[in-house]
């Protein structure tokens, strides 16, 4: 067993994506001569050239947009934009060109482009650096969205996203960079679109991706220290996301609770509460329950941050309250 | 009141003197010809509620796409715009399957899915209309990053209208391409209209100043003459393949038609739209092949090939069957289907 950093992870299916296939290449701001600003392709200009791993000027909508084009014409680019927050910067080659050029064009074209970007609070980085935006990407047909927890599923998942046809957003939540965890040798590729049960249980099911899915076990150990047992699924793909699987999971525990940092409204969990209520009806037996953040700006102070960042305690009262 | 824009400058004095060949000049006509019978052909379609949704017309700019296409081969890539037919057909996309797509049918190269905003033919490089003005660009941008990383010898060609220059992705696009000198040639279509509204109601700069500002070629060539077009393209499109970095050139041109079909126009002086006759580009060629010992018979037998090719084309996609919406639910991603 050895261990392994998340933001290590990153750069390891980066490095291993580029050794396998050499029309994979790197392209972002500040990815090249810094190794990018959270280090994720550290050292991968000197091993794979200046020609493959591209520092670019700040101008998102290009460099996206030249990301699809890029695509479109032989390379399996892979772009980072460096916080969450400034992929409104590229809403129009991910919405109108990266997701509809397959179906548009008949089938003639895809587009095996990946958008790495980070998304979270908890680092004080305020209204602009801290957004969850997911379910913006998750809300366009076209596009693939994966949100991993842990290292093994940022290895996992990011070299699916790479080998994948059709174009991927993989979001990185920034608490998780320093993110530890034993793995055994190369990390398997995981598969797009499958859930994993990360702690058993009986009594309800948290579903939760990213960041949260910490704050889901940690609520599911206070559960348990009260005779409570908690099943936490990691869905690890928001789009197409594992229906079946938290079905089998509710089918199980008859309660449901979906937690995710993203604003509560209009957000994944919305989703997901909406298929159950639908195609799950008769195994509920309480209310879904959402905890997620509320709707307001991410706040810069640490207290407003604390306060508005969902927390195990409030996943313990969704499940309580689903459970009277 | 109307307001009139400026008049486009005429020929560039660059142009070599030698030109194309009788012959050559003559397959120049009929692609001319082409575009302008199909375009006209869409537009009794689209009248007649055959051809659904929004469709642009380039009526009046078919020399810039045939001449720029003239150097360009299959593995040059292209960028298009809404106003896109004679970039496809040009680039040599069948009429058939362009037709089959403008009448949203299973056998369009799109199969009924993006019509005429969205028309494409990978195969030949042309790498799809755009319903988003500007967009084209950073397509081509990246194109042409394949070819420079890949090694090919090709080049990728942004076509845009002066419209886009007001766009923030112009000015990003252009930064970068000269930065990296990759393999791109940026046409711009000046037809003096970017919509509604007259160029000179939308931009406060020209765009050989801004292309300097970045340190690129900038050549302004008569974008209706389709020798000049094609000397200009043929002048710039060698050195882009070989790692000269971009070039621009400013095609000025003339929009006959409305920024759509049904657009009745009345934002213009109708003296100004007659006036572009003159500038006709099938006009100037033909009076060109005259000079070169041309009759009347030769341009009589292009005309008559090219309406049959275009009639032959619509008869096949009349026939053709309308899309299956299964089939098109199961194609929004790779291998769902």
């Amino acid at each position: 067993m050895t261990e392994l950093r998340y933001i290590r992870a990153v750069n390891m299916a980066l490095a291993d994506a580029m050794e396998a296939d050499p029309t994979v290449v790197l392209i972002g701001e500040d990815v090249s001569e810094a190794g990018g600003a959270f280090g994720a392709s550290r050292g991968l200009r000197e091993r794979f050239g200046e020609a493959r791993v591209l520092d670019t000027p700040i101008s998102e909508g290009a460099i996206a947009g030249m990301a699809v084009g890029a695509a479109m014409s032989g390379l399996r680019p892979v772009l980072e934009i460096m916080f969450m927050d400034f992929t409104t910067l590229v809403m129009d080659a991910m919405v109108n060109q990266a997701a509809k050029a397959r179906f548009m064009f008949g089938g003639q074209a895809s587009v095996p482009m990946v958008l790495r970007t980070p998304h979270g609070g908890g680092l004080g980085a305020g209204p602009q650096h801290s957004q969850c935006l997911e379910a913006w990407f998750a809300h366009v047909p076209g596009l693939k969205v994966v949100c991993p927890s842990d290292p093994a599923s940022a290895y996992g998942l990011l070299r699916a996203a790479i080998d994948d046809p059709d174009p991927v957003v993989v979001i990185e939540n920034k608490a998780l960079y320093a993110m530890k965890a034993d793995v055994e040798g190369t990390p398997p590729v995981l598969p797009i679109g499958k859930a994993v049960i990360r702690r058993a249980g009986t009594d309800a099911t948290v579903v939760a991706y990213g960041a949260a899915v910490r704050t889901a076990i940690a609520a599911a150990d206070t559960l348990a220290e009260r005779g409570v047992s908690v099943e936490v699924l990691d869905l690890l793909s928001l789009q197409p996301w594992d229906e079946a699987a938290v079905l089998a999971s509710l089918s199980r525990t008859h309660r449901l609770v979906i937690v995710h940092e993203a604003v509560e409204a209009f957000g994944i969990g919305a989703e997901i509460a909406a298929r159950m209520a639908q195609i799950g009806f008769d195994e509920l037996d309480g209310p879904i329950m959402r905890v997620g953040a509320p709707f307001m700006p991410v706040p810069f102070s640490k207290g407003l941050e604390d306060a508005y960042l969902p927390s195990a305690a409030g996943v313990v009262r969704a499940i309580e309250k689903t459970m009277e | 009141m109307a307001i009139r824009p400026p008049i486009p400058d005429a020929a560039d004095p660059a142009a070599p003197a030698g030109g194309p060949s009788r012959e050559a000049l003559l397959a120049l006509y009929r692609k001319l010809l082409t575009v302008r019978r199909a375009e006209e052909r869409l537009g009794t379609l689209f009248s007649d509620g055959e051809v659904p949704g929004f469709i642009h017309l380039s009526i009046g700019q078919e020399a810039v796409s045939v001449g720029i296409m003239s150097a360009l081969g299959d593995a040059d890539t292209i960028a298009s715009t809404h106003r896109g037919h004679g970039h496809a057909i040009a680039k040599g996309m069948p009429l058939e399957g362009f037709f089959s797509e403008l009448l949203a049918r299973d056998e369009g190269l799109c199969r009924g899915r993006g019509g005429s905003m969205h028309v494409a033919d990978m195969s030949v490089g042309m790498l799809g209309a755009n319903g988003i003005v500007g967009a084209g660009l950073s397509i081509a941008l990246g194109s042409a990053l394949a070819h420079k990383t890949l090694g090919r010898d090709a080049c990728a060609v942004a076509f845009f209208g002066d419209g886009a220059l007001a766009e923030g992705l112009v000015h990003e696009c252009m930064n970068l391409a000269a930065l990296w000198k990759l393999p791109l040639l940026f046409v711009c279509e000046n037809n003096g209209w970017g919509e509604f509204l007259p160029t000179s109601k939308q931009l406060s700069f020209r765009l050989a100043d801004l292309a300097a500002t970045y340190g690129i070629a900038h050549r302004l060539v008569d974008g209706n003459d389709v020798v000049a077009v094609a000397a200009a393209a043929e002048a710039v499109v060698p050195g882009i393949r070989a790692g000269s970095g971009p070039a621009v050139l400013e095609c000025m041109t003339t929009r006959v038609r409305g920024h759509f079909e049904g657009d009745a126009q009345k934002y213009r002086d109708p003296d100004e739209i007659e006036a572009l006759a003159a500038r006709d580009p099938l006009r100037i060629s033909a009076e060109r092949l005259a000079g070169m010992g041309s009759n009347d018979a030769d341009l009589s037998l292009a005309a008559e090939e090219v309406e049959a090719a275009v009639e032959t084309a619509l008869t096949v996609a009349r026939s053709g069957r309308a899309p299956d919406f299964a089939a098109a639910l199961a194609d929004v991603y790779t291998g769902a289907a």
